[in-house]
């Protein structure tokens, strides 16, 4: 039988205000144990909870980025539950009515554009940790995290794969830095998910009994954790059993998921307004506020990119798909300019490809670089992309100078421990010249070359002319190892071409 | 000086009769005396005490004195007072020092008054005698076998004995007005939002509010001066702008309409309760007072309404003790789970337990629109009949008790009618609104009745300016309990 995946996400964003949700106390990560949690955050008898109004910004932020309805009236409510790092015994969370309703996010999985509808977005305090090493024979109670604001983001069950819920999370991910509202620090536990999956059999309209996946830490657990989840339902169903409502946590270790609890043992969470909180009331005049100050959404940036940009629908989602990539695209872009140039008379489909293709492959490669430090600054990355575009060098050089000083950079920054770029622009033009990188387009000097390299290659020539295509493509790459690389490749392919027709 | 009011003690003061110091020193001789009899204060520290009538007399000196400055005032065990033991009578917070003070403490303290102790309180306030603290029952001081009411006891009788000049209470259901009633001593619950609960352990918050305990409505006043004002760190405190509680003192009431709501006297109500506030209905309409016959329809539901609703969040406000980070923790346990259980089933009392289990029930999946929505509701419609009644009258009044003072355990086998000697004043708690308590009489036995004064929002500085007049013509609220009073001199 075939199965269909449904999928939906609960993202909990920890909101990036100095204070918390609803005491004084600061949020920094870090500190030592019990140092940043004060009267309010220990529940000590007789204090209260005060609203910080920054937290509630950041939810209308959020709500606006996604085009959801702001109530102008929601509701925090008490959920009841026993744990020690929850400190007066309920976690104050909007239940019934959130601040942040609504919208969607579209999204790009491979290249297909995607629309996950979000049900909801509500505001909440964290809880504290329970630390379980370094105590013998007991729990240490760290509330420094107690009472951190969070965004709860809830979809509607929208994905099918997990693909989609990855691609999904890493733009909300990006979305969420991108309005300024979390640090999407997921090390820290800034930006976690919880997964709810069930399976159906295809075309199937009737949902399957979802099993929720908690406390997702990083892009490949939740990928993981789904693909494994979705197995496991499977076979479940199809060696007769019944899949039972659960919460599951995830083993990065194994690979596998791991019952908690089951409907049956979940708590009676006994939800009712907290009456220390009076309705949180949206005004008008705070809304347009908060409207005003709301940046350029990653949207509008990717609409401008295609028509400013003249860049494709794909590259621009792709270079959209964080406020730090984004960035650095414009000013690559800028620094490419040939003199007189302006922006939508050049093409930039150069620098798209480098800061794609090169860029994002390197920073793929380290996994645990911050978002912000790329190895070469977009200065000298745009002065390389200059230098390919007015022909002194070619494509291939200006990647073997990228890596070089991407290199560079990682090297340093690992010496120093700070975070240094490598290279600088004036080092592009300087090597170029004293290493003598330039392109060689002279003509009558490849047609000299080809002519050796021809000579030299009986063999391939006649597979050639007997109809093997994969011979020219040995021929050109002779004759560019003849130069070092350096030869204009388009004068190369139109030479050998010329030399080789019948 | 036994008899001396808090504004008499205050006038005295600033004309240096006598220093703080020596006021402070006379009360807490008497407390030394009478306590072990009364049993009205949990914790007193002389030298705590004493340290602040000194500066309070360092600043008279340097010329910086209040109205308060130098004036003992006792505290109810609820207020968080730092590095006072503040228990809210209970075994829970029995070895709990707070680190920090509520808003009224700070309030106080900014004026210079001084904490002459922490009173006796029903544990957590829920109770209506003073039986259920686990510091023991308070003892009425006109008739050592009964109770004082509740959860206020221990701050009604030390005012009612002459321990302290005043003291202050909270009411969520009546636990100022229905203990002063029972003490024949004077008790204000302010308009729900008035003065700032931060700091006042929660019972029900929706339903808590703090306010003043003293002998006159003169005294109540100079109290809510201090007590009442926004605070930020409240976020059911209102932002209004101050107001001088006294100012209308003086104002003759004449022309004033008083409501009676007909289910105040209806059945319920003891004979003799009914006589004695009678009489003072009889002496409002000789100060030019027009009485009207009003009617509150849903009156009988408060009751039912207020324990469904102040169980349900007491359960949830008292979740915070569960003895990990303060407060009285089991010794014995195996595991996590064991370890609240044996604390929670040891620290808490029997009241406490059955509120929280009924709270508990009613927020309950399944029960919760039964329930607590169907209370929220019949709260609104309990409150918009007081909201019909003030369109024809400007205060109403009846009595704050049904009947006065009971004996100790009389009533603590049956909850049911522990809950109905608040009948009379929960409804004032479920609207809002701002209630007090003065002595009007007594009954045949010489216990105290409590004429109760209800009005409208905000109407505070008007109650007192009602209750001031009655005390300017009558002499109930200096009447003082004999054997009690006499024991100790100067």
């Amino acid at each position: 039988m075939n199965w269909e995946v449904v999928i939906g996400l609960e993202t909990h964003a920890q909101l990036s205000t100095s204070s918390k949700i609803f005491s004084g106390a600061s949020t920094a990560f870090g500190a030592e144990p019990n140092t940043q949690a004060c009267a309010v955050d220990i529940a000590l008898p007789g204090v209260l909870p005060v609203l910080n109004k920054g937290a509630v910004e950041h939810a209308i932020r959020f709500g606006l980025a996604v085009g959801a309805r702001i109530n102008c009236r929601s509701i925090f409510a008490r959920k009841n539950y026993f744990y020690p790092d929850l400190p007066k015994g309920y976690q104050i969370s909007q239940y019934e009515l959130p601040v942040v309703e609504g919208g969607s996010l579209t999204v790009l999985v491979g290249d297909i554009e995607k629309t996950v509808r979000l049900t909801r977005a509500h505001l909440e305090e964290d809880a504290g940790k329970s630390l379980h090493e370094d105590f013998h024979d007991a729990t240490g109670i760290d509330l420094n995290r107690a009472g951190t604001p969070l965004l709860e983001i809830v979809t509607e069950p929208d994905m099918h794969s997990s693909a989609e819920a990855v691609s999904y999370a890493k733009a909300l991910h990006a979305l969420v830095r991108w309005i300024g509202i979390c640090d999407g620090n997921m090390q820290e536990g800034s930006f976690r998910c919880d997964a709810n999956v069930s399976v159906r059999p295809a075309g199937s309209d009737k949902l399957g009994t979802r099993r929720e996946i908690k406390n997702l830490n990083s892009f490949r657990f939740l990928q993981q954790a789904i693909d494994y989840e979705v197995q496991w339902q499977i076979n479940e169903i199809e060696e007769g059993r019944k899949i039972v409502q659960a919460t599951v946590l995830f083993d990065p270790a194994t690979g596998s998921t791991r019952m908690m609890r089951t409907k049956e043992d979940a708590h009676d969470y006994r939800y009712f307004p907290d009456p220390d909180l009076l309705p949180l009331e949206v005004t008008d005049s705070f809304l347009k506020e908060v409207e005003e100050n709301m940046p350029e959404l990653p949207q509008q940036t990717k609409e401008r990119f295609v028509r400013d940009y003249r860049l494709s629908p794909i590259e621009a989602s792709l270079l959209t798909s964080s406020f730090d990539i984004a960035n650095y695209f414009k000013g690559v872009a800028l620094s490419s300019l040939k003199d007189g140039e302006v922006l939508g008379s050049a093409d930039f489909k150069l620098c798209a490809n480098s800061v794609i293709n090169d860029i994002a492959a390197k920073m793929n490669e380290e996994e645990n670089l911050p978002p912000w430090a790329f190895r070469v600054s977009k200065d000298t990355v745009g002065h390389i992309i200059l230098r390919i575009r007015e022909g002194v060098i070619n494509a291939k050089t200006g990647k073997d100078l990228l890596a070089r000083f991407w290199e560079e950079g990682q090297r340093k920054s690992a010496q120093s421990g700070e975070y240094i770029h490598g290279g600088y622009p004036e080092l592009v033009d300087e090597l170029i010249r004293d290493e003598g990188l330039s392109q060689i387009s002279d003509s009558s000097t490849i047609e000299k070359i080809v002519d050796d390299v021809l000579a030299a290659n009986a063999q391939q020539v006649a597979d050639y002319r007997t109809g093997k295509e994969k011979a020219f493509n040995s021929l050109v790459g002779q004759a560019m190892k003849a130069t070092k690389g350096k030869a204009n490749p388009q004068q190369v392919n139109e030479i050998l071409k010329r030399k080789l027709a019948p | 000086m036994q008899h001396a009011t808090l504004k008499q003690l205050s006038d005295g003061l600033r004309a240096g009769k006598f220093s703080s110091t020596e006021v402070v020193q006379f009360f807490i001789n008497k407390i030394n005396k009478l306590n072990d009899i009364l049993n009205c204060f949990i914790s007193v520290d002389a030298e705590r005490s004493l340290a602040q009538a000194r500066a309070a007399d360092a600043l008279r000196a340097a010329g910086k004195a209040q109205p308060l400055t130098g004036v003992p005032i006792a505290q109810k065990d609820i207020f968080c007072a730092q590095g006072w033991l503040t228990t809210c009578g209970s075994k829970m917070l029995s070895n709990f020092v707070s680190p920090y003070d509520a808003h009224v403490i700070e309030r106080f303290n900014a004026a210079g008054a001084v904490n002459l102790g922490k009173t006796n309180m029903d544990e957590f306030a829920m109770g209506s005698s003073n039986e259920t603290s686990f510091y023991g029952p308070v003892r009425n001081p006109w008739d050592h076998e009964r109770v004082p009411g509740g959860s206020s006891g221990g701050s009604a009788v030390a005012v009612a004995a002459r321990l302290a000049p005043a003291a202050t209470g909270t009411d969520t259901g009546g636990s100022i007005r229905q203990p002063a009633a029972l003490t024949g001593i004077c008790g204000l619950k302010p308009t729900y939002g008035v003065v700032s609960r931060y700091g006042m352990i929660a019972f029900a918050s929706s339903l808590d509010q703090g306010g003043p305990m003293a002998r006159t409505a003169e005294d109540l006043g100079l109290m809510l001066n201090v007590m009442a004002g926004f605070d930020a760190r409240d976020s059911t405190s209102l932002q209004r702008e101050s107001e001088d509680y006294m100012r209308a003192l003086a104002k003759p009431v004449a022309g004033l309409r008083i409501g009676l709501p007909r289910e105040f006297f209806a059945a319920g109500a003891s004979a003799e309760v009914v006589k004695a506030v009678e009489a003072a209905i009889a002496e409002y309409r000789k100060l030019g007072c027009k009485v009207v016959d009003i009617s509150l329809p849903n009156m009988s539901l408060s009751v039912p309404v207020y324990y469904v609703l102040a169980p349900a969040e007491a359960s949830s406000n008292l979740s915070r003790f569960d003895g990990v980070r303060y407060g009285y923790r089991a010794e014995n346990y195996a595991n996590l789970a064991e370890m609240y259980e044996k604390t929670r089933a040891e620290g808490f009392g029997a009241e406490v337990k059955r509120r929280i289990l009924i709270g508990a029930y009613v927020l309950s999946h399944g029960y919760y629109d039964a329930y607590y929505i169907r209370a929220q509701k019949l709260r609104r419609l309990i409150a918009q009949d007081f909201t019909e009644a003030f369109k024809q009258c400007d205060v109403i009044m009846g009595p704050t008790s049904p009947s006065t003072a009971f004996k100790i355990g009389e009533k603590s086998g049956d909850p049911v009618q522990m809950y109905l000697s608040d009948i009379y004043t929960i409804a004032v708690n479920l609207a809002g609104l701002p209630g007090m308590s003065i002595p009007c009489g007594f009954d045949n036995a010489g216990l105290p009745v409590g004429l109760q004064i209800i009005g409208n929002y905000f109407s505070e500085a008007h109650l007192l300016n009602v209750a001031h007049q009655y005390q300017q013509v009558t002499d109930w609220h200096a009447r003082a309990p004999k054997d009690i009073v006499e024991t100790v001199t100067l």
